[in-house]
C-alpha cells in the first residue's frame, strides 16, 4: 500500500504552536480540547459503507496524534444507521490507549446498556434545539428524546460512566430556519469537536460540505499558540488513510495545501 | 438517528432557509430592526473589492475567453459590488491569462458608482491602462526580498522606484492608486527553516521579522507615495488570528485604518478567521474573489483566494453592510464555473440547491 503522503510546506510554519505568548493575553484559552468525531460523525454521514478494520485502523492511528478524545462508534439500531451496524466489533476491536476517552452513542437505554457490554466507559447523547428536527431526526419530542436520556443518565451514574451531551442545530436548523441563541448557552467554550479530513458531508444539502476538519482547526489553533497536545502530521497521515480508503477527496484545507511525496 | 432521504423530503426548501438566514433580498438593517450589529465594535460597512476577473482568472490553468472574462464582470457589476479588479497591463509573455487587457477594458460596461482598478506594474503598463480608459490603476509590492525576485524580477528598492513612476503620473492625471502588499503573513521561497519544539529558530525568526520590517516599510512608502488604500496580503494563506492581530498592529502604527485593506488566502482554511480578526480590529476593506477563483501557484491542488459568496455570508451574519447581493454574486459564480468547467470554491454556493430562485 504506497499511499501518497501529504507534508506540510516547509513555509506553513503551524506545525506545532507558536510560542505561547503569541496567544492574545485574555481572550483565547490556553488549551483547547479537540474532541474527533471522524470515525462517528463523519462516517455515518459518508456514503459508502466502511469496513470493519478500516474503521479499527483509523481509530487506532487517530489514537497515535495525541488526540484526548475519539468519538468511536454508535450504538443505534443497524436499521437506521448502517454504517453504524458494526459498533459491537469496533469497540472490541481497537486499541484502547491510556489517557484517551472513547465515547459512543447511546440514543437509549438499550444502546447504553449494548455499549458497556461492549466494554464502552462514556457515553454520548444527543439533543437538538429543534422540536421539527427531534420529530424528524429521532422520531420523538425533545420532551420525550430527555426522558430517553434521564434513564440513559441514571444508569450511567449508577456504573460511574460519564456522559456527553450533544445539542444539535444551536445556529440553524433545516427544517425550522433560525434558532433563537436564548436556546443555547454560550460561554469560555475550550472545547471543540472536529472531524479528521472533514469526513461527513452535510445530509440536508446535497454535495455540500459538514463537519470542520481537525487538521484546519489544530492549524489554527497552532498559530494561536493553544495547546491541544496534537500532532498535525501524524493527524494528516490518518486523513490521506481514510481517505484513500474511502477513495475521496479530503475536505481539510491544510491536507490539500501540502505537497505530496 | 431518522433516514436521510425522508428528511429532505420534508426539509424546507433550502433557497427559502438561504433566504431567511442570508437576508438576501434585504441590507441587515432592515430585515432586523432590533438587531445591535456595531454593540460589538465591527464596522457598520465593509468595502468588498472583487478580485476575480483578475487575481481569480490569473491563477486559473485554463485560458479563458474575453468575451466570457467581459460577460463575468458585466454580472458582478451588477451585484452591488463597488469594486471589480478588471485585468492586469502586463506583459502577455509573463500573463498569457491577461493578454486581452486592452479588449476587456474597453469591452466591459461601466456601472456608475463601481470602480475598475487595473493592474499596472509599471509606468509602460500605467500608459497602456490610461490609453484603454483605466480610471483606477492599482501596484503590487512585497514583504519578502526572494518573493519580489521571483515574482517581478527585482529587489524590493527597485519595485517601489517603479511604482514611484507610477505614482507620479497617476497623480498629475488624478488618478487613484491602490497599493498591495504580498507575503504579509508568510513567503513560499523564505519559510525555509521549521521551528523547532522549544522556540522558533534564530534563522527563521530573522527572516520573519526582516519581512516584518518590509512589511512595515513597503506599506509605509507605498502609502506615502500617494496609494489611497493597502492591501495586505496573505499571499500563500498561512496566516492565522494570532498572526494577522501581530501584523495588523504593527502596520496600523505607520498606516491609518481607513487605508488597510485585507487580502487572505484560504489556502489552509484560515481566511474567513483571518478576515473576522482583521474586521474586529477596525480594518473595513476585504479583497476576496467570486467563486474562490484562482488556486495558489505555491501549492499543487491548493485553494488561493477566498470566496466572495462566503465573505458576504459571514458580514450578511455579522450584520455587517455591503451593499452587495449575495444571489446575485452566486450567480455570476455559476456562470465562470460553468465555463471554467469547474466546481466552485465558495461553500456557500456548494451548500446551495441552485442559484436560480425557484419562487
Amino acid at each position: 500500500m504506497a499511499a501518497a503522503r501529504r507534508l506540510l510546506p516547509r513555509w506553513a510554519g503551524s506545525l506545532r504552536p507558536v510560542s505561547s505568548a503569541a496567544a492574545a493575553t485574555g481572550a483565547y484559552p490556553k488549551r483547547v480540547k479537540v474532541v474527533e468525531v471522524g470515525p462517528r460523525d463523519g462516517l455515518q454521514n459518508e456514503k459508502n459503507v466502511v469496513p470493519t478494520p478500516v474503521k479499527i485502523n483509523l481509530i487506532n492511528m487517530l489514537s497515535e496524534t495525541g488526540l484526548q478524545v475519539i468519538e468511536a462508534t454508535s450504538f443505534v439500531s443497524p436499521k437506521w444507521v448502517p454504517q453504524m451496524a458494526d459498533h459491537t466489533e469496533v469497540m472490541q476491536g481497537i486499541n484502547k490507549l491510556p489517557g484517551i476517552s472513547y465515547p459512543v452513542l447511546t440514543p437509549n437505554l438499550k444502546g447504553f446498556q449494548a455499549a458497556v457490554a461492549a466494554g464502552a466507559k462514556e457515553v454520548s447523547i444527543f439533543g437538538a434545539a429543534s422540536e421539527l428536527f427531534t420529530q424528524k431526526n429521532i422520531n420523538c419530542s425533545i420532551e420525550e428524546s430527555l426522558e430517553r436520556f434521564d434513564e440513559v443518565l441514571k444508569a450511567a451514574r449508577e456504573a460511574s460512566i460519564p456522559v456527553r451531551g450533544y445539542v444539535s442545530c444551536v445556529l440553524g436548523c433545516p427544517y425550522e430556519g433560525k434558532i433563537s441563541a436564548a436556546k443555547v448557552a454560550e460561554m469560555g467554550v475550550s472545547v471543540v469537536d472536529a472531524s479528521v479530513a472533514g469526513l461527513g458531508g452535510c445530509p440536508y444539502a446535497q454535495g455540500a460540505s459538514g463537519n470542520v476538519a481537525t487538521e484546519d482547526l489544530v492549524y489554527m489553533l497552532n498559530g494561536l499558540g493553544i495547546h491541544t497536545g496534537v500532532d498535525l502530521q501524524k493527524l494528516m497521515d490518518t486523513g490521506t488513510f481514510i481517505c484513500n480508503a474511502l477513495n475521496r477527496k479530503t475536505n481539510s484545507k491544510v491536507s490539500q495545501a501540502s505537497c505530496r511525496l | 438517528m431518522g433516514t436521510v432521504p425522508s428528511a429532505l423530503k420534508h426539509c424546507l426548501s433550502y433557497q427559502h432557509l438561504l433566504k431567511e438566514q442570508l437576508w438576501i433580498a434585504e441590507p441587515p438593517a432592515a430585515a432586523h430592526p432590533a438587531q445591535e450589529p456595531q454593540a460589538s465594535g465591527l464596522p457598520e460597512y465593509i468595502k468588498i473589492v472583487e478580485v476575480g476577473p483578475r487575481d481569480g482568472l490569473q491563477n486559473e490553468k485554463v485560458i479563458v475567453p474575453t468575451d466570457t472574462k467581459i460577460e463575468l464582470i458585466n454580472q458582478l457589476s451588477k451585484t452591488g459590488l463597488p469594486a471589480i479588479e478588471v485585468t492586469s497591463f502586463v506583459s502577455s509573455k509573463w500573463v498569457p491569462q491577461m493578454a486581452d487587457h486592452k479588449e476587456v477594458m474597453r469591452g466591459i460596461e461601466r456601472h456608475p458608482g463601481v470602480q475598475y482598478p487595473v493592474l499596472t506594474p509599471n509606468l509602460q503598463g500605467f500608459h497602456s491602462a490610461i490609453a484603454a480608459g483605466a480610471t483606477e490603476v492599482s501596484v503590487f509590492g512585497a514583504a519578502s526580498e526572494s518573493f519580489s525576485k521571483m515574482n517581478i524580477n527585482c529587489s524590493i528598492e527597485e519595485s517601489i522606484e517603479r511604482f514611484e513612476e507610477v505614482t507620479k503620473s497617476a497623480r498629475n492625471m488624478n488618478i487613484p492608486v491602490r497599493g498591495y502588499v504580498s507575503c504579509a503573513l508568510g513567503c513560499p521561497y523564505e519559510g525555509n527553516v521549521v521551528p523547532d519544539k522549544v522556540a522558533e529558530s534564530s534563522a527563521f525568526r530573522k527572516l520573519k521579522d526582516l519581512r516584518t520590517q518590509h512589511e512595515k516599510e513597503v506599506s509605509k512608502r507605498l502609502y506615502s507615495m500617494g496609494c489611497y488604500e493597502i492591501s495586505l496580503g496573505d499571499t500563500i494563506g498561512v496566516g492565522t488570528p494570532g498572526s494577522m492581530k501581530k501584523m495588523l498592529e504593527a502596520v496600523m502604527k505607520e498606516i491609518p485604518l481607513s487605508a488597510l485593506a485585507v487580502h487572505c488566502h484560504d489556502t489552509y482554511g484560515q481566511a474567513l478567521a483571518n478576515i473576522l480578526t482583521a474586521i474586529q480590529m477596525g480594518v473595513s476593506v476585504v479583497d476576496s474573489s467570486v467563486a474562490g477563483l484562482g488556486g495558489c501557484p505555491y501549492a499543487k491542488g491548493a485553494t488561493g483566494n477566498v470566496a466572495t459568496e462566503d465573505v458576504i455570508y459571514m458580514l450578511n451574519g455579522l450584520g455587517i453592510s455591503t451593499g452587495v447581493n449575495l444571489c446575485a454574486v452566486m450567480e455570476a459564480g455559476n456562470f465562470i464555473c460553468t465555463a471554467l468547467n469547474k466546481k466552485t470554491n465558495s461553500k456557500v454556493a456548494q451548500a446551495s440547491f441552485s442559484t436560480r430562485t425557484t419562487n
